[in-house]
């Protein structure tokens, strides 16, 4: 199938040194509020990155910069060595075809079925693809995400846990390079958590994604992250692994892990 | 003061543009024929109840109250030219283009406000398919489509309103009434009153649209967003109306 060949291909070329995603020295404000000042940030292919911080301290405004839904006052983005900031829509819109997005409450659209969400992108980008293929496509998005019996729901029939599982298969169905994580656990009671953490990490072994999650939820940033970073004042005030950082002789971001 | 006229300057400018950008986005190509033909089904079909009450209830009002006046000077044979030319000048296209501010303005605010605050309009964009030419080129069409094909069945459903009226204290054929209002009716009235119609369409789904798309954040702003819609969508509609029949009075 050809969703299948598209995995292998990208497990070839997987290389965990390619730096993949990169900000370099990027400024946002809004009014007078500055939320992001001077922030830089790599991350290697193939790796998860959480990053903490407390509200309002600029997590959400870093990846919705990395999409192009928020842009920059000043610095450059680069995913897969192409400054995103310089791209017209059409150019950004290539760039957001390898990127998959899963949103705070899942961001499914309202009037349509699970089947229909699933299916709007696909066709919009896939459009050699028969109904078919299609249909294979949206049984094997939801099989990932364990969900195949609510296929013909609305998304007001879906608990809040399915609601963001639904809308991480919509991210996965056109098998995008890079999967951003907006507060995946948030909202969910500990055992739905648990099994969105390792959701997390089976799509990365299954497609050897590159993640940027954003999270408040300490289990799920020691369950998923490969490379944690704290966010502080606009910039990265600190990164390591979650034991590195719980013992960090820093009070600040030892306070994090209390 | 000069803070409310800068944000109203800001508003129209920042509207104008909305408008403009569905002037190139239409012309592109993969228009998403499927959701404008859904569209034009949510916003025409679903109307007609609403607009055949109303239609009704007007053209039989007018002419229930003109007849005072009109017997006075003993015309109430003009009554049906007088009805009909009023309904198809004046009255049916501006209450039926309230009614559809009121009814579609307020819908498409709501629906996108909460697409908006959602975030399935971010979603829509990260997933680049183009939100403008999906939500909003497919709506304003239909809008403008939709609303004049709804003036047209309310002149049709007020003058029958008109007939019911009339007999209500006489008694005319129905074949006469008509007779008497084609009549009355020239082909010069029927056509700015239409024209104007699709003005008053397309600026019920451009409002609509642009309050609904630049809700800000919190579920408040759904209802902000509709409503002033609302507001801004029959404010327009008495504006277009004033320069349509300053312009027809001036051709004409």
């Amino acid at each position: 199938m050809l969703i299948e060949k598209n995995i292998k291909q990208k497990k070839i070329e997987t290389n965990y040194q390619q730096t993949i995603i990169e900000f370099k020295n990027v400024y946002k404000s809004f009014g007078k509020n500055d939320v992001l000042k001077g922030f830089n940030l790599s991350v290697k292919k193939g790796e998860n990155v959480v990053i903490l911080g407390k509200s309002g301290s600029g997590k959400s405004v870093a990846i919705k910069c990395l999409v192009g839904l928020i842009k920059v006052d000043k610095g450059e983005i680069y995913i897969f060595n192409t400054d995103i900031t310089k791209l017209n829509i059409y150019e950004l819109n290539k760039v957001r075809m390898n990127i998959g997005f899963l949103f705070q409450n899942g961001a499914l659209y309202d009037s349509m079925t699970v089947k229909e969400n699933l299916a709007f992108t696909l066709k919009h980008h896939s459009k050699n693809l028969n109904q078919n293929e299609i249909e294979n496509a949206i049984n094997e998005a939801l099989e990932d995400v364990g969900l195949k019996e609510a296929i013909d729901k609305m998304p007001s029939e879906l608990s809040g846990g399915m609601k963001k599982r639904i809308g991480l298969s919509r991210a996965l169905i056109i098998q995008p390079e890079i999967i951003l994580y907006d507060e995946p656990t948030s909202g969910l009671d500990t055992i739905t958590s648990r099994e969105i953490d390792e959701l997390i990490l089976k799509i990365q072994k299954k497609g050897k994604t590159t993640s940027v999650i954003i999270t408040h939820d300490l289990a799920c940033a020691k369950i998923t992250g490969d490379r944690i970073l704290i966010i502080r004042d606009g910039i990265i005030y600190a990164e390591g692994s979650f034991e590195s950082l719980k013992n960090s002789d820093d009070n600040w971001v030892r306070s994090f892990f209390i | 003061m000069e803070t409310f006229l800068k944000n109203i300057s800001y508003e129209i400018g920042d509207l104008s543009l909305f408008g403009l950008r569905f002037f190139e986005e239409i012309f592109r190509p993969s228009f998403e024929f499927k959701e404008f033909i859904r569209q034009c089904y949510v916003i025409g079909y679903k109307s007609l109840p609403l607009v055949s009450i109303t239609s009704f209830i007007m053209g039989l009002v007018l002419t229930i109250q003109s007849r005072p006046a009109m017997s006075k000077f003993g015309a109430e044979s003009w009554i049906p030219g007088m009805v009909s030319l009023s309904l198809i000048r004046e009255i049916a296209p501006v209450i039926t283009a309230l009614i559809c501010a009121g009814k579609i303005a307020s819908g498409i605010g709501a629906e996108l406000g909460s697409m908006k605050v959602t975030e399935q309009i971010d979603a829509m964009e990260v997933s680049a398919i183009n939100p403008y030419r999906y939500l909003v080129v497919t709506r304003i069409l239909a809008a403008t489509l939709m609303v004049p094909i709804l003036v047209i069945y309310a002149d049709l459903i007020g003058l029958l309103g008109g007939y019911i009226g009339v007999n209500m204290h006489g008694d005319v054929n129905l074949v006469l009434y008509f007779s008497e209002v084609f009549e009355s009716i020239k082909f010069l009235d029927i056509i700015p009153a239409t024209i104007k119609t699709f003005f008053f369409g397309f600026f019920i789904g451009l409002i609509g649209c642009y309050k609904g798309f630049n809700a800000s954040s919190g579920t408040e702003s759904v209802g902000k967003a509709a409503n002033s819609a609302v507001v801004s969508a029959s404010l327009s509609i008495f504006i277009i109306d004033m320069i349509a029949v300053q312009l027809t009075d001036l051709l004409f």
